[in-house]
């Protein structure tokens, strides 16, 4: 008696197993290619805000570079990403470097940094973060102006002893009631930008062969 | 149980037996996302689609699972029903699934859901359990959309800001700005207990106006006692 129904039981959830897991196969078959499109829109609109479609003529989000472990490490970029070449005929205008702020008020401040091969910034983008809304969340494009503040900013002007935010002395506005958020933003863009004046070269050369392999 | 009343159903939904103001389920995603009314009502129509979806089929299935195991399966089409939503929101309103993040998988636990399965799609046919989800869900959008406009107002400065990311292009310029554009923004309201607050207002809110409804059903049935005795009176005058 009770060995039918429990195996009457179990027949009944298995069916049910099944066939939710059929309704959620046919879904996820059925709305797979509008997400990775969705995904790489997104992924893209970030990108063509620090490089408008105007400076360059490629693929953004398929011409990229891959550096070694250690370098991603050194410039904290999330796994899984690369750094973009803008070009414009073959010729790379730019990089983008995904990287991320680790020393914000709370969690991974995710960051777009965009740099011009002279080494001036062609533009920064939070892409995600988790500060305080209201105070913190200033960093985002849509709340403030303060991220444009970086374009055209190079390691020469301001010079490097002024990337800081004002509160500790350097160039950068703070907000106020919120100090930590834009001085982990500024000291990260100052990594990468002193990351890129030593390894410029490299990347230069990365980017060219890599043009040329390309069609 | 053999009549429906769908005004009953409605009303319970709606205001009477309120999945947010009265029942006090799924206070988590409520208080999480209602910092705007973009977010809100994004959560909102979701919520609606699994209550509605997960009733129907609960109901469709009542004579055929046993009280052993009804649990786990209900749980099962909940969880389907969710799932499904969430790819949807991710294949069409990709940037509002960003911004919601862990609450929509999320929705499998709101107590709402389980709780209308159990008490009541599991007792009634087809029909009115598709009413009762629609309408539980319909009371817990409006209780969202409420909790979102006031947070937004009172801490934004605006009302129906970034509604794009769910309806689309059209909906880009529906922001309104209430009180222009120097308006600081009220801290305290976009944060957690800016949620609580405006919740428990409007819990309060709902008491005060049944309170007021009450009163005046009382002194209805006191004035028509009265106006009868009055007629007496007069009769034996005459």
């Amino acid at each position: 008696m009770l060995g039918r129904s429990i195996r009457k039981n179990s027949a009944v959830l298995a069916a049910f197993a099944a066939i939710t897991a059929g309704l959620i196969a046919f879904t996820f078959q059925s709305t797979q290619a509008r997400i990775v499109e969705a995904e790489r829109r997104a992924a893209q609109r970030a990108l063509f805000e620090i490089v408008p479609q105007s400076r360059h003529d490629n693929d953004l989000l398929s011409d990229t570079l891959t550096l070694p472990p250690d370098q991603m490490a050194q410039l904290n970029m999330p796994e899984q990403t690369r750094i973009h070449v803008a070009r414009n005929g073959g010729e790379p205008v730019a990089f983008i470097i995904p990287t991320t702020a680790t020393d914000g008020y709370s969690g991974d401040i995710r960051l777009l940094i965009g740099i011009n091969p002279d080494g001036s910034l062609a533009g920064v983008r939070v892409l995600s973060h988790k500060e305080t809304p209201g105070l913190g969340d200033k960093i985002e494009l849509g709340k403030n102006n303060w991220i444009l503040g970086f374009d055209a900013k190079s390691l020469e002007s301001p010079v490097l002893e002024k990337w800081r935010v004002k509160k500790d002395g350097g160039d950068f506005d703070q907000f106020a009631g919120a100090t930590i958020t834009p001085r982990a933003v500024v000291n990260q863009v100052k990594n990468v930008l002193q990351y890129f004046s030593t390894h410029r070269d490299d990347l230069l050369q990365q980017a060219r062969s890599n043009g040329i392999s390309q069609p | 149980m053999s009549q429906h009343n769908y005004k009953e159903i409605a009303i319970n939904g709606l205001w009477k037996n309120n999945p947010g103001l009265v029942q006090l389920l799924g206070l988590c995603p409520l208080l999480a996302v209602t910092g705007s009314v973009v977010n809100a009502l994004g959560l909102g129509f979701a919520t609606v689609l699994v209550l509605t979806g997960s009733n129907l089929a609960v109901s469709l299935i009542r004579h055929n699972v046993s009280d052993a195991i009804r649990l786990p399966a209900f749980v099962m089409i909940i969880a389907t029903f969710t799932t499904c939503t969430e790819l949807l929101m991710q294949a069409f309103t990709y940037e509002l699934y960003q911004i919601l993040g862990i609450f929509i998988p999320l929705i499998v636990t709101n107590c709402v859901i389980l709780g209308r399965a159990d008490a009541f799609a599991s007792k009634n046919p087809a029909l009115p359990a598709v009413a009762d989800g629609l309408m539980m869900g319909c009371g817990f959008l409006l209780v969202l959309f409420a909790i979102g406009a006031v947070r937004e107002a009172i801490g934004a400065g605006t009302l129906f800001a970034n509604m794009h990311l769910l309806f689309g292009e059209v909906a880009r310029n529906w922001q309104i700005t209430l009180f222009g554009a120097d308006y600081k923004g009220f801290l305290i309201a976009i944060l957690p207990p800016g949620a609580f607050l405006v919740a428990g207002l409007l819990i309060a809110l709902k008491n005060i106006i049944d309170a007021r409804i009450q009163q005046r059903l009382a002194a209805q049935k006191a004035a028509t006692t009265k106006g009868s005795r009055r007629v007496r009176t007069t009769g034996q005058i005459a």
